[in-house]
């Protein structure tokens, strides 16, 4: 492979690091705290508040089920409007943001949701408010099943990055189609899907390593 | 006895009386008024009614047991204590203060002098030993240097000091316990509550942290108040116990009292678990309901108070002149207090079972006739 097309594939993997890697931090950033809410507000919960539980639900299900790429089209307005373009990698963060914060939001609410509820009514007995408790006793319980997610959620974005190419995001997938697909050429798709697999492979064993190293301290089985 | 404990303990009062309680008992650490648990219907659930017209109070300084079948409203009742749940009706006063009355973060003040044990122990996973105890601590806002002066009291008061650094999964059930213990009297509270703490234990376990509970009691003047299901828990911990049966104290009182003269047929049954008041199974199979010639009547006597039973199968036979066989016994202390039974066997005939019944009954033991052996 000529050093021209290598040079087109490490750009194309550090255009999809950046949109993945601001993506999965705005995503997290936003989805931490919306999951902990959906985990603690239902009726007879930390933070009841049960129809804006049901609300958050519901607009949650709704962007989740949307198809990543057409959730791409629809938002373009606000793309413009955040990053004042809705074209180019910085541009894709938005969607990739948009689409990773609900699935951060459910996965971290199902970690939250695994702490046993002994500890919050422990926490309660001694005294300490709901925000102690969700920082002090929930979210360090929950770390594990959290380092868990946040690994899925960089994996399932490494995928939704290679759909921006549609409005010219860049990044591998990009590549792929354009030079692998379009100019018929099959070392280019094959390294492409290579590096996409290797980058998969290194974000899962980094959440694997640091999940079962919080992990080996703490669970009681 | 000391007539004002018995007062504390023993007494119902309505909710109008609430207001001259203060003159009436004051040493109650925690006192019900008028209190009523009712869980709304939800869900297609119909309501229950966890506690109804609860009036008591717990000496301070004392151990009190409060005892029940699951399902009595034992845990409702120590959550209305530390406020994790709010009454229906009534008011709980704890150290003189109306914590049914509080929210917030008054509410959260109040509950630091109110220390909770738990059955699972609900240690944080992700904490040591030392941490977890920090906890409340951290929550009360105390500096480093204090909660660290403070963990390493509380380690060696429970007897794990050299615990500090481990994890709650390389603990033991009893070293678990022990932690909980510590966090719970972390913030110096003045009440300890106990909810079924000893239940997941093994019976040797369960003897040592009973007995931590009963140094901590001597030593550092804690109220505890213990939520079980297990009589031999009150019996070996507890001066003072109340039985909780559907919502409804149906006696209270000194442990002694209540196990020597157990009026409620539920306090019975718990205290047959102490006492066992099974027979043994080869003399139960035996037992006839019709008498045959030569044999025996089997009388059971129920022995209750101090020393009682030394002697009534000799009197017995002496006084009446007859061959008194002893078939079964089971006698236990409880309180400075003989508390079990005897099942004798009495020759048939001549109206023998008469004179003994009489006999007895003329000393004050209560007996029943069980049937008749060959």
């Amino acid at each position: 492979m000529s050093p021209e097309l290598i040079n087109l594939i490490v750009q194309a993997t550090g255009e999809s690091l950046y949109m993945v890697g601001i993506a999965a931090a705005l995503g997290t950033a936003f989805g931490l705290p919306l999951g902990v809410f959906l985990a603690t507000s239902r009726k007879g919960e930390l933070f009841a508040a049960p129809i804006a539980n049901r609300l958050l639900g519901v607009v949650v299900n709704a962007t989740r089920s949307t198809p990543f790429i057409i959730l791409v089209v629809a938002i373009i307005p606000f793309t413009r409007l955040v990053a004042g373009t809705s074209i180019g990698s910085s541009a894709a963060i938005v969607p990739l943001t948009i689409a990773s914060t609900p699935f951060i939001a459910r996965l971290v609410e199902a970690a939250i949701r695994e702490v046993d509820g002994g500890l919050i009514e422990t926490a309660s007995s001694f005294g300490a408010s709901p925000l102690q408790i969700v920082f002090k006793v929930l979210i360090p319980e929950a770390l594990p099943g959290l380092l868990l997610a946040l690994t899925l959620a960089v994996v399932s974005l490494l995928g939704y990055s290679a759909m921006v190419g549609a409005v010219g995001g860049g990044g591998l997938g990009d590549l792929g189609i354009r030079y692998g697909y379009q100019r018929f050429m099959p070392e280019m798709m094959l390294a492409v899907v290579v590096v996409l697999i290797a980058l998969v492979q290194i974000v899962q064993s980094a959440g694997d390593y640091l999940a079962r190293r919080v992990n080996r301290r703490l669970r009681h089985h | 006895m000391n007539a004002h404990q018995s007062l504390a303990v023993g007494q119902p009062i309505g909710p109008t009386e609430a207001v001259s309680l203060a003159q009436v008992e004051p040493d109650a650490m925690v006192r019900f008024a008028g209190i009523s648990k009712t869980y709304p219907a939800y869900r297609g659930k119909p309501g229950v009614n966890a506690l109804q017209d609860i009036d008591f109070a717990i000496p301070r300084g004392s151990i009190t047991g409060v005892i029940g079948r699951s399902g009595a409203g034992k845990s409702s009742l120590v959550r209305l204590i530390n406020g994790l749940e709010k009454p229906t009706a009534g008011r709980v006063i704890v150290d003189d203060k109306d914590i049914s009355a509080l929210t917030g973060r008054e509410l959260r003040l109040a509950q630091r002098s109110i220390g909770m044990i738990f059955q699972h122990f609900n240690l944080l996973s992700s904490r040591t030993a030392a941490d977890n105890i920090a906890l409340p601590l951290e929550i009360a806002g105390w500096t480093k240097t204090d909660i660290k002066a403070r963990v390493a009291e509380l380690l060696a008061l429970v007897g794990i000091a050299d615990k500090h650094d481990r994890y709650p999964k390389e603990l033991s059930g009893g070293q678990k316990q022990r932690v909980g213990i510590a966090r719970a009297l972390a913030t110096r509270p003045s009440v300890l509550l106990s909810d079924e703490a000893t239940s997941a234990l093994d019976p040797q376990t369960t003897r040592a942290i009973l007995d931590l509970l009963a140094n901590i009691n001597r030593e550092l003047g804690v109220t505890i108040v213990l939520i079980t299901h297990e009589m031999s828990v009150v019996r070996q911990l507890a001066k003072e116990v109340v039985v909780l049966d559907a919502g409804s104290i149906v006696e209270s009182g000194h442990v002694a009292d209540i196990f020597t003269h157990p009026k409620h047929a539920i306090t019975q049954t718990f205290l047959a678990e102490v006492i066992g008041d099974s027979l043994p199974v080869s003399l139960a199979s035996r037992i006839v309901s019709a008498p045959s010639a030569g044999g025996q009547a089997v009388i059971r006597v129920q022995v209750r108070g101090a020393g009682a039973g030394d002697t009534v199968v000799a009197r017995l036979a002496r006084e009446l002149g007859l061959d008194v066989a002893l078939l079964s016994a089971r006698i236990d202390e409880i309180g400075g207090q003989h508390v079990g039974s005897l099942t004798l066997g009495i020759p048939d005939g001549e109206g023998a079972v008469t004179r003994t019944l009489a006999w007895l009954s003329q000393y004050h033991f209560s007996a029943e006739r069980l049937g008749y052996v060959a």
